[in-house]
């Protein structure tokens, strides 16, 4: 065979020259996520004493450690849902083209650029017992003494709201705008109302997208880390599952388990995405296309 | 709920739809009969689409109102209009079967189960897709997807079913067998069809009335026979395949017809509209009406310039000695540089007033 029709073969099964493009991606993602997931699995491996597994065996066997799962689910999950939830009607009205937009998608979209420290600064004097919130609710007689919606569980979950709704909003207006707007059109001139056009139409051509906008805002929330600490309970209802990875490594010096702590973290992460996608792939997943275009 | 068919005629009153500071559609009056089948044909952007839109309920009216019968259609929302709608891209609902899909109108209705099933059924055969009806709407080819799509339509028994260039997205030859599927089921169900077409060999096959639009406005309602033979201005003649449109100047009336100079000829035609001796106009004749002479000596010299071949005839383009380019058809094989002499039939030659661009 010659060498020119060797290359043709080659290039058929899509290995030629533009494969090295993807050189830069695979050292970046060798570097920095294959190197360090193994080398935590191999300190994880290796506690000061007890077997390999003795790390795993101490996370689990201590309630302290073991409820972080739950404490991190309680928080992580309600969160990932309602930023799914609440981005569906906002996207879903702010479709197609009007005056505004634009600021509109600027406004819903900052929390974005502001990072958790902020958040959680300006969380702790608006939502703060002498903070505007409560003064207003004082003010107005709603309550009689000032609601506690800072260092607790309620203020950990606000923040990953606010930091996290960004995400799922961007998310879903763009699924929905995959969504040919002539579907609708059709399912009104044949006779559907705006609620079953949602739900019969849109909703079912959107659900794996959300099913993924959901994994992402999860997986966000899931690795809370600054904001439990500063708007939450550290050393209670929100002890989430980074604080105690935090704690194993750099407080008790106790390596194994920091890395054991992190290593379930991801696999947690993995579990509830694996049964997401799982559910997802049940969906209609094709074209969002009414047809030849 | 409007039960389909019972209406006896529709009538649009000055429907006029603004986008930013124009018109697209300006003072639409027209009244359908039930069981007609009616085309609104013109070149992209004459506002044949969105008059469509506005009949569906898709888009809101400026101003005007339409009438079904008694009742006032334009203040419902389309879900309260009971028509059926053929999208250009079809607009199947992608995660629904062809069954699923035909059967959403009828869903939508509160049908009884059982009667949705028989109907839905009997759709499908209409539409000979028995073999598709639990594929998903990806699975299919154009054609198939069209007929899923009328068959949705119709399906619902609409007072009025519209179409909006349902045949754009096909090829040559499945257009041709769709125009005709789609002619035979408006008259086997008795169906009162509105279609929007730029395809002039589409409109004229197909309806039997057709409103020519141009920039929003409406230029000639007549049968496909009328718009043909006797478009009712040069615009319309343009469209409708007078290829061959001359500036020219009325020299005198002759009877029934007048006398026209231009460009070194003296032609006969029959006038449109008023037009004196001495004003400008424009002297239109279609390729087809173009004869090559039979003898030396009876018509226009010309020369050949550019000749196409398209199977049993020929299409050439021409040049007179004053270089006035013709465009003829003939079944006489025909070589460049050849010269020939050309008579302009004169019951075919149409001479409209000229009016200055822009202008209605």
């Amino acid at each position: 065979m010659t060498p020119v029709a060797f290359r043709h073969r080659l290039a058929e099964r899509g290995i030629d020259a533009q494969l090295l493009l993807l050189g830069p991606a695979a050292v970046f993602v060798a570097a920095l996520f294959v190197y360090p997931f193994c080398y935590g699995i191999a300190v994880s491996l290796q506690p000061v004493e007890g077997g390999p597994f003795a790390a795993y065996q101490a996370f689990f066997r201590d309630a302290y450690q073991r409820d972080t799962i739950a404490t991190t689910l309680r928080i992580a999950l309600p969160a990932a849902l309602l930023n799914v939830l609440a981005s569906v009607p906002i996207a879903y009205r702010m479709r197609g083209r009007f005056r505004g937009k634009r600021v509109l998608t600027t406004v819903l979209v900052v929390p974005i650029t502001l990072g958790t420290v902020l958040t959680a600064e300006g969380l702790l004097n608006f939502l703060g017992p002498t903070g505007w919130f409560n003064r207003v609710l004082l003010a107005l007689g709603v309550v009689d003494a000032p609601v506690t919606l800072t260092h607790n569980y309620w203020g950990v979950f606000l923040s990953l709201v606010i930091t996290g709704f960004p995400f799922a909003f961007l998310l879903v207006s763009s699924y929905l705008s995959g969504i040919d707007p002539s579907l609708e059109k059709a399912g009104a001139v044949l006779g559907a109302g705006w609620a079953q056009r949602f739900f019969r139409i849109t909703l079912p051509l959107l659900a794996p997208g959300l099913a993924t906008t959901f994994c992402l805002t999860f997986v966000l929330a899931f690795s809370v880390f600054p904001s439990a600490i500063l708007v939450g309970d550290p050393s209670g209802t929100t002890r989430v599952i980074s604080i105690a990875a935090y704690e194993a490594a750099y407080v008790r010096y106790d390596y194994a388990g920091g890395a054991a702590a992190a290593i379930i973290m991801g696999l947690v992460e993995l579990v509830v995405i694996g049964v997401v996608l799982g559910l997802r792939s049940l969906l209609y997943t094709g074209s969002t296309a009414g047809g030849k275009g | 709920m409007t039960d389909g068919g019972r209406f006896d005629r529709l009538r649009l009153d000055g429907v006029t739809r603004r986008f930013g500071g124009s018109d697209a559609l300006a003072g639409l009056d027209l009244t359908i009969e039930r069981g007609e089948f009616i085309t609104l044909l013109g070149p992209s952007g004459c506002g044949k689409s969105t008059a469509l839109n506005c009949l569906a309920g898709l888009l809101p009216l400026t101003r005007g109102s339409i009438w079904r019968d008694e009742t006032r259609l334009d203040t419902l929302p389309p879900e309260q209009r009971g028509f059926g709608m053929v999208f250009q891209n079809y607009a199947l609902f992608p995660h629904m079967s062809v069954r699923k899909n035909i059967a959403f109108g009828l869903r939508m209705r509160r049908v009884a189960r059982a009667e949705v099933r028989r109907r839905t059924e009997e759709a499908i055969r209409l539409v000979h897709l028995e073999a598709h009806a639990d594929k998903l709407p990806g699975q299919l080819s154009g054609g198939q997807q069209q007929r899923v799509a009328i068959a949705r339509a119709v399906v619902v028994e609409p007072s009025l079913v519209l179409m909006d260039e349902p045949l754009s997205n096909l090829d040559a030859k499945l257009r041709l067998e769709m125009r005709t599927e789609i002619r035979r089921l408006h008259q086997s169900l008795g169906l009162t069809t509105v279609y929007v077409t730029h395809d002039q060999e589409e409109a004229l096959s197909m309806s039997d009335r057709l409103v020519v639009l141009r920039a929003g406005r409406v230029q000639q309602i007549g049968t496909p026979e009328q718009v043909h033979t006797r478009p009712a201005n040069r615009h319309i003649a343009d469209f409708m395949g007078f290829r061959n449109l001359l500036p020219v100047r009325v020299a005198e009336q002759a009877g029934d017809g007048v006398v026209v100079d231009g460009g070194g000829l003296r032609l006969t035609g029959s006038p449109v509209g008023g037009i004196g001796p001495g004003e400008p106009a424009v002297a239109a004749i279609r390729p087809e009406d173009v004869r090559i002479a039979d003898q030396p000596g009876g018509g226009v010299e010309v020369t050949v310039e550019v000749v196409e071949y398209q199977g049993r005839e020929l299409s050439a383009e021409v040049r007179t000695g004053d270089g006035v380019p013709l465009h003829l058809r003939t079944t006489r094989r025909l070589a460049p540089k050849d010269r020939i002499e050309i008579v302009l039939d004169p019951a075919r030659l149409l001479v409209f007033p000229a009016e200055p661009d822009g202008a209605p």
